[in-house]
């Protein structure tokens, strides 16, 4: 085994670690810039997490914009906002959640004004309501589920390697996720419920990726005696560079398939998957390792966790 | 020997193929435009589904089946224009104990039927329709058990001869004055024995007794009016006419409303959240009187001042004689003699008698007919949230009475719309306590439709870019990847249609992203493959290395993404729930098909052979 590890090294070897320190610098610069801008700049919330009205309707030919927001702000919905949603026939009109709003008829009298603004019927395709309490909540039950997802994740990695791995694996996953939002920060993309099951798959798939590293990680620091904990960590990085490649690459074919042609609804998903798939692949490359580094991991960590299970021999 | 497996395993996989597709085909077909017949309170029978066929065949409309079933009838039609000139036929045709509901009945063969193959259910955002959450107000209901409480004190006092000075109740509970210590013992021995529910506190020096309700009843309240509330609520939704609605509790305070491929929704939202109801009282003093407490604020002390429409003022005495919750029956109608709308009610035994005993006494003096509506509504100011509550109460009648009546009679004074609304909640019951809508998805038909194509589409997309992918990466077992992969498509759709769990269009985001996901497995297990061959190992030791060596790792990974996916399970809501389902589905079943499943076919293929070179 140490020699069929040694041999791969002289195949493919690219030195990851000694550009660690970049990578850092890289990663430190994103979750600043991030961090910053979600205190700044704030996320665009959705009426899930903010409460509010939303009405969709379709149009028979392309809206006239100026003429639907004039039409609203005579039949007094001036804070209405309106804006075209996945084609120019479509659009979306938002509504705060106001005092003299009678829920059960704004569908309608929303629809009532749209259709003064076409010769043509218009179509309702989509109200939706949230009340101020349920908003509130949405956005706390989220916070728990990242937290508990975490903690759980957390708690797993410990047993299954030991603590500092576990610890590389969180920090990229806080990595991956605050870069995540950020950038839906930045470009004040909508956040809604839907992007936070999305934020909650990238977890999902970011630790599956330095899963697979660490676990390639531990296997090389068994396996190889005499040599440096960077070459050790650079090895394990190049054996798996093909598989984390490879999977990244299904993956962005897929959400690029989910992007593209899953209709409007589903964008800010895709979006969020996209980003944190790329992210998520760097981070498996160097957030985890690096924190090995900085935390000095030596052979012995992973002498001391309890041996390897025999694997049957038929899967 | 190397890279062989057993023929049960190769049985077994065939078997559990076998079945996913069985359950898995359902799906292809389509679904059936159809109306389904229900009674409120029978099932139907064989005479029933005649007169429902009867009643379509001569609109001259084509049915394609007519069958009864868990006592009802469900009759599937050819398109959906037939479909509403069916429901408005049999509407008019049958009586109002049936209820008749606009369906889309799956167009499963009987053979699948009968193994119990059925397609996925699919979520609002899909088929179309509505998603109401409701609130129970609470703190409206315990302050109502208190008011009734309440009266009911004063009668016992009264029955029992304990004179008092005053009951009174607000937020600290109720308070019973007394004027003088003796009363007040009797009433303090003698009252905790007949309200069990509450807890008694005497004050000596105020000379009050404060009563409270006890923990234990105000629970048991909660709950009997969430349950209460689940009950109107579901007859409420028949009434509408929506077929396979789903009504249930949420949480202590809360009640879900699904009302798939409901048109109105404004209607239904009506209807739904009303909590009109009706009160009978006797009319007090003459015009005159009311004139003056309107005017001078006098109202004299048994009576309380109301107004009619018009806003002129009435006034009632303080006694209710029947309430809306003794009307067992209603339905809305014409006057006979002016031609107005009009609600002709029935009332139970004892609204029944009350009202005969009232009628007899009172012939030929003024009876009101006060119509009260509940409403409440949250609001959210800066970070504070405050309830707002209004109660409208009108006099929408008032008539002399000509005669003494009891069980039956009619109510005017209502809008045609009023008069159909009111009796449809009058049948249904009221709420025991009023709701606030509190969140609502509608998904149009349209949306719903277009949601199903673009997710399929998006599946079939991102599938066949990866079958493309891997082939081209991988070769020959790129191929036997893609095999997996294709069961695996079909084993997920075969457990969601046989858990009849939700599909939502974020549960078709899971499937997509499973379908990327799912090739990790033998990506890693082909990856290994080749690092064994380049280290110099023969292909079949390759072969088997490589899938040993994979094997934790793939463990590892997939264990920590179902984590993900069961805290998205557990934690979330609506779409979000609908997205874990298929993720944690997906990664369980891309797990076997990719380790046993692409085993099987390269030992099939390789296994016990001398081989040179892998397509890999």
């Amino acid at each position: 085994m140490s020699q069929t590890a040694v041999e791969s090294k002289q195949k493919t070897m690219i030195n990851f670690m000694n550009k660690r320190k970049l990578a850092m610098v890289f990663s430190l610069i994103l979750m600043i810039v991030s961090i910053g801008s979600i205190f700044t700049k704030g996320l665009n919330f959705g009426i899930d997490f903010t409460g509010g009205y939303l009405i969709e309707a379709g149009y028979q030919y392309d809206v006239d914009l100026d003429r639907v927001r004039s039409a609203l702000a005579e039949a007094k919905f001036k804070d209405a906002q309106v804006q075209n949603f996945g084609s120019s026939k479509d659009i979306i009109v938002r509504i705060a959640p106001r005092a003299d709003i009678n829920k059960a008829t704004i569908g309608d009298s929303i629809l009532n004004v749209l259709k003064t603004t076409s010769d043509k019927p218009v179509e309702m395709r989509r109200v939706e309501f949230v009340g101020p309490q349920v908003g509130d909540e949405l956005r706390d039950d989220g916070g728990i589920a990242l937290l508990v997802a975490l903690g759980g994740i957390l708690i797993y990695i410990s047993m299954r390697f030991q603590l500092k791995s576990a610890v590389g694996a969180i920090l990229a996953l806080v990595h991956d996720v605050v870069i995540t939002v950020g950038v839906f920060s930045l470009l004040q993309l909508e956040f809604d419920l839907t992007v936070l099951a999305s934020l909650l798959a990238v977890i999902g798939y970011s630790l599956n990726d330095t899963v697979v590293v660490l676990d390639r990680i531990r296997e090389t620091f068994r396996s190889i005696r005499k040599t440096t904990a960077e070459d050790i960590l650079n090895i394990s990085i190049n054996q798996t560079l093909a598989r984390t490649l490879v999977t990244s690459l299904t993956t962005l074919l897929v959400l690029f398939a989910l992007f593209f042609f899953g209709g409007e609804i589903i964008h800010g998903f895709a979006t969020a998957l996209i980003v944190g798939v790329i992210i998520g692949t760097y981070s498996s490359i160097y957030i985890a390792s690096s924190t090995l580094m900085l935390m000095n991991i030596h052979k012995q960590d992973f002498l001391v966790v309890a041996k390897e299970e025999v694997v049957d021999d038929a899967p | 020997m190397l890279n062989q497996y057993p023929l049960w395993k190769y049985i077994s996989l065939v078997v559990v193929l076998i079945m996913a597709s069985i359950f898995a085909l359902p799906n292809l077909y389509g679904e059936d435009p159809a109306v389904q017949v229900s009674h409120r309170t029978k099932s139907l029978t064989d005479d029933d589904k005649l007169l429902i066929e009867q009643t379509i065949k001569a609109k001259e409309l084509s049915l394609k089946s007519i069958e009864l079933e868990q006592g009802l009838v469900l009759a599937r039609l050819v398109d959906t224009k037939d479909q509403l000139i069916a429901a408005d036929a049999l509407k008019e045709a049958l009586d109002k104990q049936y209820l008749v509901a606009l369906n889309l009945a799956p167009a499963t063969p009987d053979w699948l039927r009968t193994l119990g193959a059925v397609p996925m259910y699919l979520g609002l955002d899909l088929r179309g329709g509505v998603h109401f959450l409701m609130e129970v107000d609470m703190v409206a209901a315990i302050k109502r058990l208190e008011e009734s409480l309440l009266s009911d004190i004063r009668s016992t006092l009264r029955d029992e001869k304990i004179r008092y000075r005053g009951v009174r109740r607000d937020d600290e509970g109720l308070h019973i004055s007394f004027r003088d210590l003796g009363h007040m013992e009797q009433a303090a021995e003698k009252l905790p024995r007949v309200f069990r529910e509450l807890e008694f506190d005497e004050n000596q020096d105020t000379l009050t007794l404060h009563a409270k309700l006890s923990e234990v009843s105000i629970r048991n309240e909660k709950k009997s009016a969430l349950q209460q509330n689940v009950i109107t609520l579901r007859n409420r939704v028949n009434e509408l006419g929506v077929a396979e609605p789903v009504i249930q509790q949420q949480g202590d305070s809360r009640i879900v409303v699904q009302l798939p491929g409901i048109q109105d929704t404004a209607g239904a939202k009506k209807i739904l959240g009303a909590t009109a109801t009706l009160e009978f009282r006797m009319t007090e003093g003459t015009r005159a009187d009311w004139l003056d407490a309107e005017q001078n604020g006098r109202t004299p002390l048994n009576s309380i001042l109301y107004h009619e429409r018009d806003g002129s003022p009435v006034l009632l005495n303080r006694r209710v004689i029947v309430t809306g919750d003794q009307i067992i029956d209603a339905a809305s109608t014409f006057d006979s003699q002016k031609g107005t709308p009009a609600v002709s009610v029935r009332l139970n035994g004892k609204g029944a008698s009350k009202m005969g005993e009232t009628t007899r006494e009172h012939i030929g003096k003024p009876m009101a007919v006060v119509f009260i509506e509940n409403k409440i509504e949250t609001k959210k100011v800066g970070d504070i949230i405050t309830k707002h509550r209004t109660t409208t109460k009108e006099v929408i009648n008032v008539a002399t009475i000509q005669g003494q009546f009891s069980a039956r009679f009619q109510i005017t004074g209502l809008e045609s719309q009023e008069a159909r609304d009111l009796a449809l909640l009058l049948r249904a019951g009221s709420l025991r306590a009023p709701v606030e809508i509190i969140e609502e998805r509608t998904v149009g038909p349209s949306l719903g439709r277009d949601n199903i194509e673009k997710g399929f589409f998006s599946v079939m997309v991102g599938f066949v870019l990866v079958l493309v992918f891997m082939t081209v990466y991988y070769k020959g077992f790129g191929l036997i990847a893609n095999v997996a992969l294709t069961a695996n498509l079909v084993i997920i759709i075969a457990v969601l249609s046989l858990l009849q769990a939700t599909l939502t269009l974020p549960g078709i985001a899971g499937i997509v992203l499973t379908v990327g996901m799912a090739v990790d497995a033998n990506v890693l297990i082909f990856e290994r493959i080749k690092e064994e061959i380049k280290n110099g190992n023969s292909p079949q030791a390759s072969i088997h290395s490589g899938y040993e060596k994979a094997f934790s790792t793939i463990t590892d990974a997939n264990v920590t993404t179902l984590l993900a996916a069961i805290v998205l399970f557990t934690l979330g809501t609506g779409p979000v729930k609908g997205f874990a389902i298929t993720l944690c589905i997906g990664i369980i079943t891309s797990m076997i098909t990719a380790i046993v499943g692409t085993r099987a076919i390269v030992n099939l293929l390789y296994g016990n052979r001398e081989i040179k070179k892998l397509s890999i």
